[in-house]
């Protein structure tokens, strides 16, 4: 599904990502993990298409089509959704709204009519449980005085609602209590499927015992230097990075 | 809007083309300049009483004695007012056999704003097949109207058949010699709309100058005169959000309101006069001079704008809040792109006692403009205990443009409490981001966020006109960013 090969990336002519391979399968779930300022949103914005970042070598291949070559917005109607470390709030615009104007633009990018307004709602309502969110949250403006949990559990509303084959998920557990955490994590395993794949990148084991991963990651100064299963995650939890740095030099 | 209602205000305007009462008039034009004789000629075409005739001469003489204002934040071209046509038969729009003959960078604009094709086709004088029998749905409304005792007519038609009241209350909210361009406006004003409900009755329609009985060639120096007797309620709708494109330059109209005791007005705008190029070439400049009173007590008058259009804006709708307990209200969107400038806001006047009013105005620039809000609020010292609370608030988009505010507070007693709140901000590219990054392109975005920023002032309008003007705004800024 995602194939990332040797990808180079630059923010204002510093290296930031150095070599980076990696490759999603439909039905798997990839963890990444990595010390601050490593590079992790930084990978999970270069594939959504965020300005700002130069790809200085390396191609990005998602479905047979070559990521990089495609604008921001048609690579989310492509399936892939970003679920933000950092939500941003856009005053005035109703999520209601929001979510229609973008499921709408899906439906027409592949070639559908606008969905209609009863199915509409039943598709909030469903979503809405899945994440045990509040309507009152969901007649709100887009993340508009949410609280931290709230707008972690936005994203993942969201991605109910958009049902994307690639989901890369930045921390979206951090700043969540443990039922929060809970509630996010059903809400990732129902939405899996045998179809789509789901990156999380976190600092935090515990998210893993909830949502299980095929695969971790270990991203280390811009490259992934050890990948490993669930263990992985627990001897990073108890020893750290160090070890690693040691053994990468 | 309904399809039917839809359908009846296309057939009704287009009875103006095929019925209006300008077909068996012959029309001459006057030479072009300012004099008397311009003005004698045009209240003579008009066959107007004496006394409108008077008062147009007595404007001209103020007229001539006063200066284009200067205060405002705009950049103003000298105007010659003597090349100037001021009095010329409304020209028709070739007819054209159908839309296929139109423009279509026209016609996308028009799809874009929802614009149904009936109504396209009257915009830009395509022929029309005839659903209804125009004349009768005309009579239906009108008799609606007559039934309850509504004037709603052309200017020119009320000073023939209605010119006590005409009298009584015009230049009774903007006096003559107010200002430049309604001393101007009122010598030499062409046609526009009156209407008048009568005490106690609540106007069953909303009052559309879509109605308007001659619509072509009016538009240069407007004059619209609305009186609420007591008790009396109407809410009345100006312009489409249609690109209108206008060969006149100056556009200098006057709107007064009137509300007696208990009376309530609600006068929404949408304004898309052509704005130039991209490069400031042409476009409108429209100077209008937009004064309500609110006359008796408990009286209301709410004015709500959405400015889009026009190469420069001076526009200030305002209240005098005359009788005791009296509302004025001021909703505005005011978006300038490319070239445009546009200084506009509201003036309050409180002189009853516990008095309210209320002033939300958006700015929106982008480009190279330059958009201002001026706002006076003046508590007299009689008003006591009277309110008013004013939100300024400019968005940018882009770094090339300007937005300013100027509030002027002068407050006349201790017990009145009057509130400022202003802000400026920017659509970030991080909102832009979040909104690409769930599919919505960049147009649509900037559509959204902006729609979201001037909410409260678009849930002031009319349903129906509220949707087309949620799709203006988001037309008027394409291509702003990115
Ligand atoms: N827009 C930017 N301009 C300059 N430097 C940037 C920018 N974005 C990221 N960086 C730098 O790139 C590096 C990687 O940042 P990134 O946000 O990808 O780290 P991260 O692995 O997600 O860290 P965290 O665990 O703290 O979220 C950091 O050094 C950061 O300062
Ligand atoms: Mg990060």
């Amino acid at each position: 599904m995602l194939s990332i090969k040797n990808l180079h990336v630059a923010i204002d002519g510093k290296e930031i990502i150095r070599g980076l391979d990696l490759e999603v399968k439909a039905g798997e779930v990839h963890a990444i993990m990595g010390p601050n300022g490593t590079g992790k949103s930084t990978l999970a914005s270069v594939i959504a298409g965020k300005e700002g970042y130069d790809v200085t070598d390396g191609e990005i291949i998602f479905n047979g089509k070559d990521l990089l070559e495609l604008p921001t917005e048609e690579r989310a109607l492509e399936g892939i959704f970003l679920g933000f470390q950092y939500p941003v709030e856009i005053p005035g615009v109703s999520m209601t709204n929001f979510m229609r104007t973008a499921l709408n633009e899906q439906r027409k990018y592949h070639g559908l009519d606008p969905i209609p307004a009863g199915e509409f709602l039943e598709r909030m309502e469903n979503a809405r449980k899945l994440v045990e969110i509040h309507d009152k949250l969901t007649n709100r403006s887009v993340n508009e005085g949410f609280s931290g949990g709230e707008k972690k559990r936005n994203e993942i509303f969201q991605m109910a609602m958009l049902e994307p084959t690639l989901s890369i998920l930045d921390e979206t557990d951090s700043g969540l209590d443990i039922d929060a955490l809970k509630v996010v994590a059903k809400g990732v395993n129902d939405l899996k499927s045998d179809k789509n794949a789901t990156i999380v990148i976190t600092h935090y084991q515990r998210l893993l015992d909830y949502i299980v991963p095929d695969f971790v990651h270990v991203l280390f100064e811009g490259k992934i230097v050890k990948s490993g299963d669930k263990e992985l995650a627990m001897e990073l939890e108890e020893k750290g990075y160090e070890w690693l740095k040691a053994e990468t030099v | 809007m309904s399809d039917d209602k839809n359908n009846i205000l296309d057939e009704v305007t287009q009875g103006e083309y095929k019925y209006g009462f300008f077909t068996d008039i012959e029309m001459d034009t006057a030479p072009k300049g300012l004099n008397e004789d311009t003005i004698r000629f045009i209240s003579a075409k008009k066959k107007e009483p004496e006394f409108m005739l008077e008062l147009r001469l007595k404007a001209f003489e103020k007229w001539k004695t006063m200066k284009e204002p200067d205060w405002a934040h705009l950049n103003i071209p000298p105007i010659d007012y003597q090349d100037i046509i001021y009095y010329a038969a409304p020209k028709k729009k070739p007819q054209l056999d159908s839309l296929d003959d139109v423009d279509p960078e026209l016609l996308a604009t028009f799809d874009k704003l929802g614009i149904s094709l009936d109504e396209q086709k009257r915009l830009t004088g395509v022929a029309v097949d005839a659903v209804f029998d125009s004349v009768s749905v005309k009579t239906t409304f009108q008799d609606t109207l007559s039934k309850h005792g509504i004037i709603f007519c052309s200017f020119s038609e009320a000073v023939q058949n209605h010119p006590d009241l005409v009298k009584k209350y015009m230049g009774s909210v903007v006096p003559t010699g107010d200002n430049y361009f309604a001393a101007l406006n009122t010598a030499v004003f062409s046609d526009g709309s009156f209407c008048y409900i009568p005490p106690g009755v609540r106007c069953p329609v909303e009052l559309s100058t879509y109605f308007r009985i001659n619509s072509a060639g009016t538009g240069q120096f407007e004059r619209t005169l609305i009186v609420a007797d007591e008790g009396a309620y109407v809410s009345y709708l100006e312009g489409c959000t249609a690109p209108q494109r206008d060969e006149n330059q100056l556009h200098a109209a006057v709107v007064e309101i009137v509300a007696l005791k208990d009376a309530e007005v609600k006068y929404s705008t949408v304004q898309n006069w052509y704005p130039g190029d991209k490069n400031g070439k042409g476009g409108v400049y429209n100077f209008v001079t937009k004064r309500g009173m609110c006359k008796g007590n408990n009286s209301k008058i709410s004015w709500t704008q959405v400015e889009t259009g026009s190469a420069i804006t001076w526009k200030y709708p305002s209240c005098v809040l005359l009788g005791d307990n009296s509302i004025g209200e001021f909703y505005s969107v005011a978006v300038t792109n490319n070239h445009q400038q546009a200084d506009t806001g509201s003036k309050m006047t409180h002189i009853g006692k516990n008095t309210k009013s209320t002033i939300i105005s958006k700015g929106i620039s982008a480009g190279f403009s330059n958009n201002s809000y001026r706002g006076l609020v003046k508590i007299a010292q009689r008003a006591e205990n009277s309110r008013n609370f004013s939100q300024c608030d400019s968005l940018l988009l882009g770094d090339k443009c300007g937005a300013h505010t100027f509030p002027y507070i002068d407050t006349g007693n201790s017990s009145s409490i009057v509130e400022h709140e202003a802000t400026t901000s920017k659509i970030s590219d991080d909102q832009l981001f979040y909104c690409l990054q769930r599919g919505i392109d960049t147009e649509k975005a900037i559509g959204l966020i902006v729609n979201g920023y001037a909410k409260e002032v678009l849930r002031q309008l009319p349903m129906e006109f509220a949707v087309e003007a949620q799709k203006l705004l988001a037309v008027s800024l394409e291509g702003s960013v990115g």
